[in-house]
């Protein structure tokens, strides 16, 4: 009677699919914060819902 | 008993590196090193953040488009001994799942490229991904030996999207760096057509190889090859070129050439007899080739900006 085992080869495949799929999701989401800051930073005019530049967006100043 | 219930149940549960070679990593490392070279001697520059999300994205199109000839070829994948151990045709990953990802990530890439440089380069990685799954994957490759000749249009696209995505236009330049691999291509795949053997005409591939002959396919790698001089030496001596460009155009080509000529030289006894030395090393040389030449672009728009 073999004992039973914690983990199974499949968990160790789901724990590296898992972490990848983790690690890559970190990867984008900082990818489009960092894209965020460099396009508002540079000052790239404002664009609606429709990707037309709406100036009337623009804070007063900024 | 359990632990055989669970691998039958769990057949397809890929690790994150089966993902990752649906990928096709290989392929996709010279997409990125051409679309940056084309990204870096664009006459602009962008943002580090936007250079780097532009290359992640056009790299990530081409693995889409990976993915999706991976699916769409896994019976022909599953009968040639060079990709038989690919994740579909070994079911390490489900073709379902293989198809998902593919669409997703294309549609993915494609959007962000646009939001992180402009719409053209965008619109030209669709047009990359588009030409490689549904022209050269769904109509050409089974049907025609012209299909990599064709079809070598889909992975001469990245250093153009490099330069669009620096520029937001279409030039000179660009165009014949597309040139450059859409005619580097053929001889590079006849090349391993040649060496595989009886690969393609066990899946039913017309290649060169099978429907004309050797012969003929040693011929054409020669006829290919010199039509690539020209184009080499014109990139080297426009505006992205220079004293480096031309000495590795002068001495790669002139190697690329002995190369094709050898080829074209010998008959099928005496490769075989040589275990195809000859055409495995131009296939070799053929990389080197690609990789050597747009390195040169990169280190004349190294010297340019240094002087």
């Amino acid at each position: 009677m073999s004992g039973i085992r914690a983990t199974h080869e499949l968990h160790a495949r789901r724990l590296s699919r898992n972490l990848g799929v983790a690690v890559a999701l970190a990867v984008f989401v900082a990818i489009v914060f960092a894209l965020t800051v460099v396009k508002v930073k540079r000052g790239d005019p404002l664009q609606g819902f429709d990707h037309v530049v709406r100036p009337g967006m623009e804070v007063a100043g900024s | 008993m359990p632990d055989l219930a669970i691998s039958a149940a769990h057949e397809h549960e890929p690790t994150f590196g089966d993902y990752v070679a649906l990928l096709k990593p290989r392929v996709m490392s010279l997409v990125v090193f051409t679309a940056l070279v084309g990204l870096l001697v664009a006459p602009a520059s962008l943002h580090a953040v936007e250079a780097v999300a532009a290359m992640l994205f056009i790299a990530l199109g081409a693995g889409a488009a990976g993915a999706l000839n991976m699916w769409y070829d896994a019976d022909i994948d599953s009968v040639m001994r060079r990709t038989m151990n690919r994740p579909i045709p070994s079911g390490r990953v489900a073709p379902d799942e293989a198809l998902a990802i593919g669409v997703g990530l294309s549609g993915l890439s494609v959007v962000m490229l646009g939001l992180a440089t402009n719409m053209l380069a965008a619109s030209f990685l669709a047009v990359t991904i588009s030409f490689y799954v549904l022209i050269y994957t769904m109509w050409l490759k089974r049907r025609t030996p012209q299909n990599i000749v064709i079809g070598g249009a889909a992975g001469a696209f990245p250093p153009m999207i490099g330069w669009i995505a620096a520029t937001g236009s279409i030039s000179l330049e660009a165009c014949l760096m597309f040139a450059l691999i859409f005619m580097w291509t053929p001889p590079h795949f006849w090349a391993l057509a040649l060496f595989m053997r009886s690969d393609y005409e066990d899946a039913g591939i017309p290649m060169l190889t099978v429907t004309h002959g050797r012969p003929v396919a040693r011929r054409h790698i020669l006829a290919y090859t010199l039509l690539l001089v020209p184009v080499s030496l014109w990139l080297a001596l426009g505006p992205i070129g220079g004293p480096v460009s031309l000495a590795a155009a002068v001495v790669l080509n002139l190697m690329f050439v002995w190369g094709a000529v050898q080829i074209c030289r010998r008959d099928e006894t005496v490769a075989q007899c040589d275990g195809y030395a000859a055409e495995k090393a131009f296939f070799r040389a053929s990389l080197f080739y690609l990789f050597l030449h747009f390195g040169a672009f990169l280190a004349d728009a190294v010297v340019r900006q240094a002087l």
